[in-house]
């Protein structure tokens, strides 16, 4: 097991360093450079400019200086907010993406499986219909229209009640959380849903429930240790390429709700081009999946152990 | 034979199953409340909180949003609006703008102008929020500091009319000879490099305004990084700032004016680029103000807003590329584009924005000439749609180019909604008109300079924002030597003109150079306008003196007031 841990460890870091070198290449590929603004430079101020971010290092140079800041956990200073390490913007920001993040999962999870294991029971029942239309309608909807539908949802119960029920938008408490959290665990909701439903109805129709059935175990003993612990499997190996899609991918949510989260930044800086904050994110966020995906292949050998034989 | 038991459909275990389930979702629910409450405890050191409301009238206290986070405050290197903006309300430069955008004294209480130079006394009740006076030193420094290459500050060419500041700047000679000396505390002596008579204009820039030296050693190279990394002298002062998501702004005790800084707090609570969200709030009386789009006007007439619209000060237009293998360089040829189109359509028809005016020129309808409306001392051409005409020239550019038909033009524009909006329409009437195929390349904003910059387009949607409130900021645009001239337009007679506009101190002689200037990109066709933007906005009812500006802050909330008199 340890052995197995190390091996997936060392996989990662070879596959964060590709995630790094090719989103170098690429963005150094892209037409444009960080220091182009409205205003043009006059040769002069650019090369202070360009010698004060070492952009006038040859390109291999700037490789490798930056692999080896990259090492030591570094990422530079950015070029758009010219004050900031970006390692500071990742620390200052991505806790806020992390917390709206963990809370979509969990709402994700807690419904997706409640749902599922309701849709299964009443399977080609109404409320197995009812529920699947709103499933179908998650999955498809993308979270722009559902974000601006919801907050205008918010500002309507707000001038009903005449007061302010729940934040429109913004941060801070409880209740700025909770509609982003919902609208930005939505899609994975219902793509879980749908996952509980049909490993349930596997488990359901299997031989050892029957069995259990007849031996005249108590239904709701069935139910949690046979029914739900074995359906369960499948949503806890997507649970962790979710947790890391979610908290990365909250870009418009994070717009639409003013959320001052790390996914702005992600977005921003590529389209400001600014090369040390597009590092920084891309890194950041691919290291984060790898290790979401090794801890949920190393917890599903206590979930399962017929894994942990192999 | 036995029966298969079809579980599923088995009352009894459904039932239970179900009030199973009901227990988990119980438990669920509560371990979320628990685990809500905690993140909520985590949050809390991520910054946020919110204001109170739009308008607080107990606190005398607003809620405004800011498009974008300020990416730093330091006078000296910022280049943004958001920047300009919260600057505008914590700084305060020796002159300054007034209600009506006209020059008022800032922290000078008078100025003098000369052909070599100016002189500013600065007053002896401008103070920094640390309880010192602001000196001649302050902007000494400040503005050696701007031009030392060191800094590598994008707007050092702002004082380029400064003495030896161009040479500074090039690291051909020490900072400690610009052309600028503190006489005393209270006197601050320019000397210039050629005369400047618009110079009361630019030190009304961010870029000029003041930095204490000792303050700014004791910032470790973090000066505009963060509220406390920066000292006010403004109506307002910045008293917290989480980055990217909110600033409270705190009137300043020791701001000498009682004309400005009427609010105790200014909180800035929400910063977002989305429109949607800004118009949701207000609507939600959680802030004081916000910008309109077309679409929303619909909406907001709904609502019974009062809808207030202003120009931004910007012009956008077409520019052709004049470099030489370019198709665009061939006078015919831009003749005929621009004879076989119409502003009027393009702002009214297509866009639609209820606040855009169609453009008549590279002047925008603001800009002031001797003693009126620039536009009313030189009237621009009149613009008529020809299209039999343009085609008469299309044809003798085709003949001067020697071709048997045109390649498709390669047309250059933004990712935003409007830019493709007008470039799409510009596509179909080339193609009706003159039979012209556009090719649209629509780029995001660095790509797009990118190629603005190598030259490779032949009309690029362009836009220009003024600097300063004066003609100069669009007249020397065309310059030979301005490296903003992205179509490379030379014209030896455009650059006498400019010339002239510069350094010229009788201002009838100076604005006549504008006028000709006007004259020869009509005559020259260098490009073709295309609007004047505007913005459509909406005020909460109880919040007066708002002001938008055309060149420095906007919003500007300096002279802004909560008053609950009137319904």
């Amino acid at each position: 097991m340890w052995l197995y841990t190390f091996k997936r460890l060392l996989q990662g870091v070879v596959t964060v360093w590709f995630i790094a070198t090719a989103t170098f290449i690429a963005m150094h590929n892209v037409p444009g450079d960080p220091l182009l603004n409205d205003r043009a430079m006059t040769p002069e101020i650019r090369a202070n400019v360009e010698a004060k971010y070492g952009l006038d290092q040859p390109l291999a140079t700037q490789y490798f200086i930056y692999l080896r800041n990259l090492a030591q956990g570094d990422f530079g200073i950015s070029f758009t907010q010219e004050n900031r390490q970006v390692n500071d913007i990742i620390r200052e920001h991505f806790p806020v993406s992390a917390i709206l993040g963990v809370l979509a999962v969990v709402f994700a999870a807690a419904g997706g499986v409640l749902w599922g294991a309701l849709t299964a029971i009443y399977r080609n029942r109404l409320p197995d219909y009812i529920i699947m239309f709103f499933v179908i309608l998650g999955i498809s909807v993308p979270s722009f229209v559902v974000a601006a539908l919801s907050q205008v949802s918010l500002v309507n119960l707000n001038s009903l009640f005449g007061t302010t029920v729940l934040p429109v938008a913004g941060w801070g408490t409880i209740f700025h959380m909770l509609v982003p959290a919902m609208v930005l665990g939505l899609g994975t909701m219902a793509y879980l849903t749908r996952l509980m439903r049909s490993s349930m109805l596997e488990i359901i129709s299997s031989d050892f429930i029957r069995t259990a059935k007849s031996k005249g175990v108590p239904p709701a003993r069935i139910f949690t240790k046979h029914q739900l612990r074995n359906a369960i499997l499948p949503v806890v190996t997507v649970l962790g390429p979710a947790i890391a899609a979610i908290t990365t991918g909250g870009f418009v949510v994070e717009i639409v709700f003013a959320v001052p989260g790390l996914g702005r930044f992600f977005v921003e800086a590529v389209q400001q081009l600014d090369y040390t904050v597009i590092m920084g994110t891309t890194v950041f966020y691919g290291a984060f999946l790898v290790f979401m995906v090794i801890v949920v292949d190393v917890l599903y050998g206590f979930i399962d152990p017929r894994m942990s034989m192999k | 034979m036995t029966k298969p038991i079809l579980i599923a459909n088995d009352k009894g275990f459904a039932q239970s199953a179900v009030k199973q389930l009901g227990l988990y979702a119980v438990c669920t629910i509560m371990g979320l409340a628990v685990l809500m409450y905690l993140l909520s405890l985590a949050a809390g050191n991520t910054g946020g909180g919110s204001g109170i409301s739009g308008i607080n009238v107990d606190d005398n206290s607003i809620t405004i949003t800011l498009g974008q986070e300020p990416p730093q405050l330091d006078s000296g290197r910022a280049t943004d609006a958001a920047s300009s903006s919260v600057l505008a309300h914590a700084m305060e430069g020796l002159i300054t703008y007034d209600q009506n955008n006209q020059l008022v004294p800032g922290v000078a209480e008078r100025w003098e102008i000369r052909e070599d130079g100016a002189t500013f006394w600065i007053r002896d009740d401008a103070f920094w929020n640390d309880s010192r006076p602001v000196t001649a030193h302050d902007f000494v420094f400040a503005w050696e500091r701007v031009v030392d290459p060191i800094t590598a500050s994008e707007y050092a060419f702002i004082l380029y009319p400064i003495k030896n500041a161009e040479k500074i700047n090039q690291g051909e000679l020490p900072k400690e000879t610009l052309g600028v000396h503190a006489l005393s505390d209270q006197i601050l002596e320019v000397e210039f490099e050629q005369p400047t008579p618009y110079f009361d204009k630019l030190v009304a820039f961010f870029t000029y305004y003041p930095i204490r030296e000792d303050f700014f050693g004791s910032t470790n190279g973090r000066y505009g990084a963060d509220a406390d990394m920066l000292l006010y002298n403004g109506p307002y002062m910045v008293t917290e700032w989480v980055h990217g998501s909110s600033m409270l702004w705190e009137k300043n005790p020791y701001y000498w004016s009682e004309e400005k800084g009427f609010l105790d707090k200014i909180i800035v609570s929400y910063i977002t680029t989305d429109v949607n969200t800004k118009i949701n709030l207000f609507k939600d009386g959680q802030i004081a103000d916000t910008s309109l789009v077309a679409p929303m006007l619909p909406q907001a007439m709904e609502q019974r807003w009062q809808i207030d619209r202003v120009m931004d000060g910007t012009v956008f237009f077409l520019e052709f590329n004049h470099r030489e293998e370019r198709i665009t360089s061939n006078l015919n040829f831009r003749k005929a584009m621009s004879l076989a189109q119409d502003p009027n359509e393009l702002v009214y028809k297509v866009l639609k924005e209820a606040a855009y005016l169609p453009a008549q020129s590279l002047f925008p309808v603001w800009v002031q000439g001797v003693s009126e409306q620039f536009r009313k001392e030189y009237p621009p051409r009149e613009h008529k749609i020809d299209v039999l005409k343009a085609r008469e020239y299309l044809e003798l550019a085709r003949q001067e180019l020697g071709l048997d038909e045109f390649p498709p033009i390669v047309f250059l524009t933004g990712d935003t909604p409007i830019s493709l909006l007008a470039s799409e329409y510009y596509q179909q009437l080339y193609l009706e008109n003159l039979g012209l195929e556009i090719r649209i390349d629509a780029q995001i904003f660095k790509q797009r300079l990118a190629k603005m910059t190598s030259g490779e387009f032949d009309v690029v949607m362009a836009g220009w924002a003024p600097d300063y409130f004066d003609a100069l900021t669009f007249g020397d645009l065309f310059a030979s030597w301005n490296l903003n001239n992205r179509g490379r337009y030379s014209n030896e007679e455009m650059d006498k003109m400019i010339r002239i506009a510069q350094s010229e101190l009788d201002p009838l002689i100076r604005m006549d150079a504008m006028g000709a200037i006007q004259s020869i990109i009509e005559e020259d066709v260098v490009l073709i306008p295309m609007y004047e933007r505007g913005v459509s906005f909406v005020v909460d009812p109880r919040l007066k003196g708002l002001i938008r500006r055309i060149v420095g802050a906007d919003v500007d909330y300096n002279y802004a007031y909560i008053d609950v008199s009137e319904d």
